[in-house]
Order: C-alpha cells, then structure tokens, then sequence
C-alpha cells in the first residue's frame, strides 16, 4: 500500500514538471493558436542558456536563470514579431512547418555548439536533498519546488489574463483577431508579448528539466510530446486543466512504472488515449474552444 | 475641412470589387445614414473607413489627414470606432471586461468611462459580471455600442444596430444616439429600416451594388428618388 501512494504522490510530483513543459504550449494555442512543434526543443535550448549564463558567470542554476528570463523574454518577443506573426493565418500549415523547420535547426546548432555530450545542471545539496512523511515516504526537495513553481506559473497566467489590461487583450485576440484590432489591439504586438511570456515560462520548465535529468541536444520532441499530451488531457485554454493534465500524465506514468519499470511511458500515452476517447475536449476545456 | 471624408474609396474583397468610387462627408455634429440593400457594400464601406480594409491612404481623410491605409489598430486611436454588425462580443470576457477593452487603445481622457456607460445603459451595471452569451439582444447591442463608446469616439461608425431586435428594444437603442452625440461623437449609421434612417439622419447616402446611387437630405428626397437607388429602375 506504502508503494501505491508514494507513487501517487511522485507521479503528482512529475506532473509538476510535464505541467512546466505544457504551461508555454497552452498559452501560445490559447492566444495565438499556434501549434508550436519546436516547444520541447525551445525548452532544451533554454535549458542551454541556463547551463551556459550559470558557468559563464558562476552562478547557482536558480541564479543564473533570472538572469536568462529576461533575455529568453526578448527572443520569444523578436522570432514572434519577426517569423511566427508571418506565419499565422488562416491555414494552419505554415506555422507547422516554419516550426518544425525551427526545431531542426536548434537541435542541430546545440550539437553543432554543445556537442551530443549529455549536460546537467549542478544545484549543490539541494538536488538530493528529500523531506521525509513518514511511513517510509519521502519527497525530493527539486520535485516539490518544481510542483510549487508549476503552481506559482498558472497562478501568474491566470492573474495576468483575468486581472490585466493586457490579459483581456489577450483574450479578446483569441477570441475575435477582427474586432480586437478595432479596440486598438496591435496583433502583431500582443502575440509578441504573448510568445515573450511562454519563453518566461519555457525557462522556468527548463530549469527543472535540467535539475532532475540529464539533457542533451536532441531530447527535445520527447519534451513536445508529454506538453501536447498534457494540454490536451487538462483541455485547450485552460491553465489550471493544463496542470491538471500534467499530474494525470506523471501519475499514470509513476503508476505504470509501479506495475512494472517497462510500463512507465506506455502507461502515460494510454492515459492520454484513455482521456482523449473519453473527454476528446479535454477535463477542462474552455467553453467556445 | 470635414470631420471625416472618403474620397473615390474603392474596396476588394481579393479580385472582386465592392465598392467603386464612393465620396462621403461627415461634419461635427452630424449623423448620417447609409442604407441600401443587401450586398451594396455598406458594411463593406464601414469596414474600410474603419481600417479593416485598408486602401489608398488619401481615399479616407480625418480631419483633412489621410488615414486610409492605417491599419484598425491606429484607426481607433484617432478617434473612429465601429459597432460591428452582429454585435460580436468577446465570448470569454464579462460585460464589463467587454467595455473595458473598448478603451484599451484609448491615449487621452473623454466623456466616456464605464460609469457614464453605465449611465447611458444601466441594465449594464446590473449585468456587469455576466458572460454576454447570457444577456438579450438588445443588452449585448447596448455592450456593443458601449465598448466602441470606450475608445471616446470622434465618429461612431454604427453597422445595423437595429438587426433583429424587438422595435421597443430598437426604440431603446436609438434613444441612447442624442446623448452620444451630445458627447461629441459624430455618427455614421449603416441601416436597413430606410424610416428609421431618414428620421435620424442629417443626411442619407444610398449605395447600390457597390456605387453611390443617392445622397441628401432626407426632406430633399422624394420616395420615389429613394426607391430607385435603393432598387434600381
């Protein structure tokens, strides 16, 4: 029984993570609609700078990636206002392939720059560091502080989509493109933003990333496919579903491993298929999405 | 100088023309009314004035200025604003979030606030916090024209506002038009119930397919002038 709930409650831990890596996707669909194939790949390239700001300059991982948020949010504004707004439209291809394109082209600059050597980043005490519960359980102190900061994330978009100006521009865009310009919402500008904000959040997840595993150039669609799967288990446009969606992939995952160590990933995608024969809309979708 | 002017603008919907050539002035204080039968591009004509069509720059002027190749973004910052037709509320937003978006683009302070708003429609203060699928016809018209009203509007560009709506309730909505005007807004009326037009307006413009047919007065115009360029011969 001890074993039943210590894997429930490290497959809510890995939720936290899967929820990290969903957080940017479900705001660039819920704003953008953009499909971005290149998400799991931005994630490494983040986790990358990370590494690269931390070692330049000696600093701890959580340091160094407040030193990279603000520099991952100009990227995201710039490739958004510079490429990806060329792209959006009505026919949904473009922005596929342009992002497809672009995850080719940073998992083959990352090897060209970093190698295919694997990478980690290096926290001190605090990556083995565990509270126990009792009972024989115990949680690692990286996991929780990634379950908080996955919380603290949505809890941030939701503040900033239902409690700013430029929150309801968000939302008003993703509702009607047409008539949000006739309020004076600059399109191109507000994606920019928007794209800027998932690159904020891209940091964050890929700080943990790097916390708990190990990293290389080429891990990224794996990282786009758990994000896609939690998206669309917790239902487009919703962020606390997104949460909800990550926890249901990292505790059928914990499960799965429970029944046996081969099963761990199966047991993810067949939740999603489970969840998308189920609620094909998601647990939590938006009400018009 | 005119408050706003349009001058020979044409409008493409990709190779099909919609509009040809149309010349229309609109002065401060003024309300005029376009009307015409479906297709004869009046709609289409707000659409372009307003910048979600964009043209020659010097084929719309405010106020001598050439704006008609601003995009909607900027149009609404100088001071034009279109109630679209259909309303076209922001599903995931409150009522009130619906009026503030209105003045999001707004750069300097007018009239219109969400309490003058609110004073204009109170029925909207009641329902601030409803989602505006759950309001009538005429409370999401009455958003709708409170959410252009936001921006505080030079011109009101004002696109079938009386569409399927009960006549008391239009009686309502057209009831609000002499405090918008009083504001300082000029209004450009684009609608179907020619009466309702002529009774408005200082001036009717008719368009048939895509042409000026009629412009005037309304007591300048005899029923019959209007039936021929709302119909044709």
């Amino acid at each position: 029984m001890t074993d039943w709930l210590d894997a429930l409650i490290q497959g809510v831990l890995l939720g936290g993570l899967y929820a990290l890596f969903a957080a940017g996707l479900s705001l660039m669909f819920g704003v953008m609609r953009l499909v971005n194939l290149a998400h799991g790949d931005l994630i490494v390239l983040a986790a990358f700078a990370i590494l690269t700001v931390a070692s330049t300059f000696g600093l701890d991982p959580f340091a160094a990636v407040v030193l990279a948020i603000p520099i991952l949010f100009v990227v995201g504004f710039v490739l958004q206002h510079v490429l990806l707004n060329r792209t959006l439209g009505r026919d949904l291809l473009p922005p596929l392939l342009v992002t497809f394109g672009l995850s080719i082209i940073i998992q083959n600059g990352l090897l060209q720059v970093f190698s295919a050597d694997s990478q980690r980043l290096r926290a001190g005490a605090i990556e083995t560091a565990s509270i126990p519960l009792g009972g024989g359980i115990a949680v690692g102190v990286v996991p929780l502080l990634t379950l908080m900061s996955a919380i603290a994330v949505i809890v941030f978009l939701n503040f900033i989509f239902y409690r700013t100006p430029v929150g309801r521009a968000f939302r008003a865009t993703s509702d009607d493109l047409e008539v949000a310009q006739l309020m004076g919402v600059d399109v191109n500008r507000i994606f920019a933003v928007a794209m800027g904000l998932a690159f904020v959040v891209i940091a964050i997840a890929a700080l943990y990333l790097g916390l708990r595993a190990n990293f290389d150039p080429t891990i990224g669609p794996a990282r786009l496919l758990y994000a896609f799967e939690a998206v669309i288990i917790g239902g487009l446009g919703s962020f606390w579903g997104t949460l909800a969606g990550g926890i249901v992939l990292g505790v059928a995952q914990t499960i799965g491993a429970r029944i046996d160590p081969e099963w761990q990933i199966l047991a993810g995608h067949l939740a999603f298929l489970v969840v998308l024969a189920v609620r094909p809309r998601g647990l939590f979708p938006r009400a018009q999405d | 100088m005119h408050l706003l002017e349009t001058n020979k603008l044409t409008a493409f919907y990709g190779d099909f023309q919609a509009l040809y050539g149309i010349d229309m002035l609109l002065d401060n204080g003024e309300t005029i009314a376009i009307i015409g039968a479906n297709g004869a591009g009046k709609s289409t004509f707000l659409k372009s004035v307003a910048g979600l069509i964009r043209g020659a720059a010097d084929s719309v002027l405010l106020d001598g200025t050439p704006i008609g190749a601003r995009p909607a973004a900027d149009i609404v910052k100088l001071g034009i604003a279109l109630v679209p037709e259909g309303r076209r509320l922001f599903p995931s937003l409150t009522v009130e979030e619906n009026l503030l978006i209105g003045g999001y683009g707004r750069k300097a302070a007018g009239p219109w606030t969400l309490d003058r708003v609110y004073s204009l429609f109170p029925i909207l203060r009641e329902r601030r916090s409803s989602a505006p699928s759950t309001l009538s016809g005429g409370q999401q018209q009455m958003v709708a024209i409170g959410r252009a009203l936001m921006s505080n509007p030079r011109v009101l560009l004002c696109d079938e506002i009386s569409l399927g709506l009960a006549p008391i309730v239009i009686a309502d909505i057209y009831a609000a038009l002499p405090q918008i005007k009083v504001e300082g807004s000029s209004v450009v009326l684009v609608e179907q119930d020619i009466v309702k037009a002529m009774k408005v307006a200082d001036r009717v413009y008719c368009f048939q397919e895509g042409r000026l047919s009629l412009a005037g007065p309304p007591r300048d115009l005899t029923r019959e002038q209007i039936h021929r360029a709302y119909f044709g011969s």
